[in-house]
């Protein structure tokens, strides 16, 4: 009898905190989740501060004992200097102009492999590939293709009346720009179509049948019923390759060095810190650079209302 | 269904084929015209005597097979360690009830987006004081922190889909929990875990901006680092025929992964951003 007397005072302690089972879930939830989550911060949060904390000194590597606190100083100089807006109206450029263009050819690549019935593995296989390639392969197989001397791309468009036998890629801003973009999209389309293909795979069959019955056009029904279907799935994709455009850095390395001011801000803030050794106007960059990515993709999210949790089927 | 495959379609699919594999085929080409060549100027697409010259020659090249191990090394370090927490984390978020889930899955978002470069300053200093600058850890740990996010988040929604009350049903038929764990639970999670480790050896076998900014010799650099130093003697004239071989080189695993793997790539990458 004593049992079910103490069942229900139990039950009552129970409701006040948390059950035993319940403490003891959350205990070991944080505890499986701590190593991964030390590990992520310690690389990202920690230097991170660390750099805050430089960008308020004038310090340079080659003479660490003139370092000295001069406050905002380095971020005065650097918000005040042309180059920086320079390389942060590239770098813009170079993400909106490559999203825009992926997006229309990923989509493009998604709606065959959507409906391609054969060789749907070569097809697969095939476009894993620039996926997988690694960007500074990319960038020389590029670089090499628009190479004066040794490309073929002078030779197999000569007939484009923008491009002649002699046109030098390297030789002006814009030239140079359409290279690199050239590559960051050859090399990043890839992973934008099979987001995509991941998202038109939701629009249901049946609406678009009923579209059709419906005696809705080929534009309306792509207007009308498969993008606003697939809205998640497009805007995850913007988010993450505008985030990863944002920061380019390799192909510009490979391909032009910063020359013809195809400097992104990736570029300026590498080159302070590793061919100036100017850690404190470094560290400055650094932490603008990450306001910048800060602010983008905060806008992203607000602006197209992407909303993670739902694209990732929860609530 | 076949008569949903129009023209249209046939084009596309040349298209894509096209789109995907001609710089592949571009630099396998290059990597087989003779050093002379490309000098002289080659702009032909196919080389005029194909040799492998240059394989044999970059081969000999100390700085680069070293390059090779390196990168190799590290990247399947960084792989095993950085899926092995990946999936203890993800066993967390996917099973159990917690404060801080969401949070922790919002820490691993914020930090794919993480400009890298932002970080090289900061750890460039750091490193040196811990005596990380150009050592395998020195690469290594980073790249953990940078594949953990992708990892997990691939990973937490694999291990959604794993029906693990299977688990309790095998021992109530009377296998231990080990039995049940290792015979019914791990054949069910191993393809995500498989999944997330290409990932994320794709992500260290790809890695260049830590790679150049935080080793100084061949001691820890890996090959597109090596790559960008590869220039020769002339750095008005590059040795394309070379870097172009280099390039063929480190592609290979690559091929080989995607090929064995590329149903596995495409549920990965597809499963962590948009539910399948």
């Amino acid at each position: 009898m004593t049992a079910t007397e103490a069942a229900p005072a139990a039950h009552k302690q129970a409701k006040v905190p948390a059950s035993d089972r319940a403490v003891a879930e959350n205990r070991l939830g944080l505890k499986l989740v701590a190593p991964a989550v030390v590990l992520m911060l310690l690389v990202t949060a920690w230097p991170m501060l660390q750099a805050l904390y430089l960008s308020l000194f004038r310090y340079r590597l080659t003479a660490p004992d003139d370092k000295e606190f001069i406050g905002l100083e380095n971020y005065v100089t650097a918000l005040s200097d042309s180059l920086f807006w320079k390389d942060m109206l590239n770098t813009l450029i170079i993400m909106v102009v490559t999203v825009a263009v992926e997006l229309v050819i990923g989509f493009a690549f998604a709606m065959v492999m959507h409906r391609v019935i054969f060789a749907r593995g070569v097809i697969r296989t095939s476009i894993l590939i620039p996926y997988g390639i690694i960007t500074v392969v990319s960038a020389f197989a590029w670089q090499f293709a628009f190479s004066l001397n040794n490309g073929f791309v002078n030779s197999w468009f000569h007939w484009l009346p923008w491009i002649g036998e002699n046109t030098n890629w390297y030789g002006d801003h814009w030239h140079a720009m359409f290279a690199i973009m050239v590559s960051e999209i050859w090399k990043t389309t890839p992973f934008m179509a099979l987001l995509l293909l991941a998202g038109l795979a939701q629009v249901s069959d049946d609406m678009l049948e009923a579209a059709k019955v419906d005696g809705a056009t080929w534009t309306q029904r792509l207007f009308k019923v498969i993008l606003p279907n697939m809205r998640a799935a497009i805007m995850v994709a913007v988010l993450f390759r505008a985030m990863d455009a944002f920061r380019i850095f390799d192909n510009i390395f490979i391909m032009t060095r910063g020359a013809q001011d195809t400097e992104s801000s990736s570029f300026l803030t590498y080159r302070q810190v590793v061919e100036q050794f100017q850690l404190g106007m470094g560290s400055a960059l650094s932490v603008l650079l990450f306001l910048s990515v800060l602010v983008l993709a905060f806008g992203i999210v607000k602006l197209f209302k992407v909303d993670l949790a739902s694209a990732r089927g929860e609530g | 269904m076949k008569s949903k495959m129009g023209i249209g379609h046939w084009i596309g699919f040349v298209l894509i084929m096209v789109w995907c594999l001609l710089p592949v085929a571009w630099i396998i080409s290059l990597s087989l015209k003779p050093e002379a060549e490309v000098s002289a100027g080659s702009p032909q697409f196919l080389p005029k005597d194909a040799t492998f010259a240059n394989y044999k020659k970059i081969f000999d090249d100390s700085d680069f097979t070293r390059a090779l191990i390196n990168s190799f090394g590290i990247a399947i370090i960084a792989t095993v360690l950085s899926v092995l927490l990946a999936t203890i984390a993800a066993y967390a978020i996917a099973r159990l009830e917690f404060k801080g889930k969401k949070i922790v899955l919002s820490i691993a978002l914020a930090i794919a987006m993480f400009p890298v470069v932002a970080l090289v300053g900061p750890l460039f200093d750091m490193w040196r004081t811990f005596h990380l600058f150009n050592t395998w850890p020195g690469l290594i740990i980073p790249y953990m922190s940078f594949t953990l996010p992708l990892a997990i988040w691939t990973l937490s929604a694999f291990f959604r889909e794993i029906p693990w009350e299977m688990e309790q049903a095998a021992q109530v038929d009377g296998a231990t929990s080990w039995q049940a764990f290792r015979k019914v639970i791990v054949p069910l999670a191993a393809p995500g875990v498989f999944t997330a480790a290409i990932l994320t050896f794709f992500f260290a076998w790809n890695e260049f901006v830590l790679a150049i900014s935080l080793t100084s010799t061949t001691d820890s650099r890996t090959v597109p680092a090596q790559m960008s130093y590869f220039v020769g003697p002339d750095p008005f004239n590059p040795p394309f025929s070379l870097l172009a071989t280099a390039s063929v080189i480190v592609t290979i695993p690559v091929l080989i992964i995607v090929l064995l793997f590329q149903r596995k790539i495409v549920a990965g990458l597809t499963s962590g951003a948009v539910k399948g």
